[in-house]
């Protein structure tokens, strides 16, 4: 017992690095991930930025939060298909055949989600620096930022947990993405809410993303983040403590 | 007691359902320690049943199991310590090289030297030249012989291989062989599932033969031999085959 305990966080690191070698190592990965929220920035700053109004004089600023969900949403079908073939090979039951903790293995690839979306993220903000994103925001803000995409990250990490615990197929693992994928589309990310029809708005601005890309956006600003802040934060922790309690009971179970 | 001390797996009346499949109904052996020990059984005959619960991946519903001296319901920990496993379908990670593969799992195991140990396990199994290219690239008998060398780092005193040579050519499948004997001139258990009675024979000081939920058999080959009845000369007409008919034809025309 205690031996496994106290390896706990030095075998989580060493399956940490293991799947973050699968990230670089899958091309796919880095383009639906870093390259293509890449890719919509400058296709929405330089080609149909001109005719939007969003009532900012800078698009790129009001871009930056929307695009950096993106990247997050469209990593988390990886993590469910990780996770799935995992199951599917036998790994997993090598692992759990080992003198190591249990949980080690799954903790390795929700670290993974974290740190590879630490750096896709960092990524984008550098390229958007580039195409004219400025900030005023302070070092508090800024932390803000970070902690409140921290926990975006995990709240859809663990419901890929779940979809990629419990799938039957490699299809049914990566399905979980489509959704997700969505969500960001049909927030406040590209356009205000404003400026859309009745039932879409009323599903736009009930929606978690809208939150997160509002408070994000006045976080990065300088503007004052009102209550939006507690929309979001709910959200998120309310989403992972769901979250985590199924992908954990799923997990117990098929282990 | 000086028996347990011998034993290193014991086995008394095992009971596992699924649902209403009830796959194992009261299994009882041994295996001493130091010797190689085959359960031999037709497909869904409860092999891999009986590797995972004796390996801690799934609760049994009843019965005393014992594994190195601890019991697998009550010390899975001490259990997981002292063995290491071989599952039915090579568990390799395809992204990782081979060496790759093999320090991760020395690092998980938390040794010291996880290179060196990766190093020697490569030449030990004939890995070298592959040693560096990823997993996927390799053939069938490879990824077998990874998947094992695997299971070898850090020197545990059992090892579980669940049907090694399943879906082998006979080439891999005496490479395996090979090492299984050679993990038995170490003075390491080894616990084997076979579906083939010559790998048993081949490889086994032990047989014990599974069917419908118990052993029906188990003993050295020698008393399994006794079990039979015994051999007896028969006179059988032998057709000629058509390769032996063109074999006659064309020698025939080459005496002319
Ligand atoms: N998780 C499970 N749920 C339900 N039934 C199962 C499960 N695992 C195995 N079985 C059934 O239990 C029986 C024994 O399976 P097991 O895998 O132990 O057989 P096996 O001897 O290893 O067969 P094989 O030679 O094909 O590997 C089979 O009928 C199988 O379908
Ligand atoms: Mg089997």
């Amino acid at each position: 017992m205690e031996t496994t305990q106290s390896y706990f966080f030095m075998d989580m690191s060493v399956m940490l690095g293991r799947s973050m070698r699968h990230v670089f190592r899958s091309m796919d990965t880095i383009i639906t991930v870093t390259l293509m929220p890449i890719a919509m920035m400058l296709l929405f700053v330089y080609v149909l930025g001109g005719a939007i109004q969003t009532g900012t004089d800078n698009y790129v600023n009001y871009l930056l939060p929307g695009i950096m969900l993106i990247a997050i949403a469209n990593s988390i079908g990886y993590t469910s298909y990780r996770l799935f073939l995992d199951m599917e090979r036998g790994i997993f039951e090598r692992f759990h055949s080992m003198p190591i903790s249990r949980s080690a293995a799954l903790w390795g690839h929700v670290l993974t989600s974290l740190v590879s979306n630490v750096i896709s993220v960092a990524v984008i903000i550098l390229v958007a620096l580039v195409m004219g994103f400025r900030s005023t925001a302070g070092g508090l803000s800024w932390l803000a930022v970070a902690g409140i995409l921290a926990l975006f990250t995990l709240a859809l990490t663990w419901i890929a947990a779940i979809a990629g615990l419990s799938a039957k197929s490699v299809d049914g693992a990566v399905a979980v993405a489509y959704p997700i994928h969505f969500l960001p589309l049909i927030s406040s990310a590209f356009v205000p809410t404003a400026s859309m029809p009745g039932p879409v708005r009323a599903f736009a601005e009930n929606q978690p993303v809208t939150s997160i890309v509002e408070t994000i956006r006045s976080l990065l600003s300088n503007q004052p983040v009102g209550n939006e802040i507690w929309v979001a934060l709910a959200w998120c922790v309310g989403i992972i403590l769901v979250a985590y309690f199924f992908a954990k009971r799923v997990y117990q179970k098929r282990v | 007691m000086e028996n347990m001390q011998n034993q290193a797996i014991r086995v008394e009346g095992l009971r596992k359902s699924y649902k209403q499949l009830h796959v194992l109904r009261g299994v009882d052996f041994e295996v001493a320690k130091g010797s190689v020990f085959a359960l031999l059984g037709s497909n869904g005959s409860g092999k891999t049943t009986i590797v995972k619960i004796l390996t801690t991946l799934l609760k049994h519903d009843s019965g005393n199991v014992t594994v190195n001296g601890f019991d697998v319901a009550l010390k899975p920990d001490g259990v997981r310590q002292s063995i290491s496993l071989t599952g039915q379908f090579a568990a390799v990670d395809e992204i990782l090289t081979g060496r790759e593969n093999l320090i991760l799992i020395a690092r998980l195991r938390h040794l010291r030297n996880a290179r060196q140990v990766a190093d020697d396990l490569i030449k030990r199994f004939g890995l070298t030249d592959a040693a560096d290219r990823r997993a996927s690239t390799y053939s069938g008998g490879m990824r077998r012989r990874l998947d094992i060398a695997m299971s070898l780092v850090g020197n545990s005193q059992l090892v579980f291989l669940d049907e090694p040579t399943t879906g082998l050519d006979p080439e891999a499948r005496i490479e395996v062989w090979k090492i299984v004997k050679e993990l038995a001139s170490s003075g390491i258990t080894v616990f084997l599932t076979t579906q083939y009675l010559e790998e048993a024979e081949q490889l086994a000081d032990q047989i014990a033969i599974l069917d419908k939920g118990t052993i029906i058999v188990s003993g050295t080959l020698a008393e399994l031999k006794k079990l039979f009845p015994p051999a007896k000369v028969e006179y059988i007409e032998k057709q000629p085959t058509l390769e032996e008919i063109f074999l006659a034809i064309v020698g025939k025309n080459q005496e002319n």
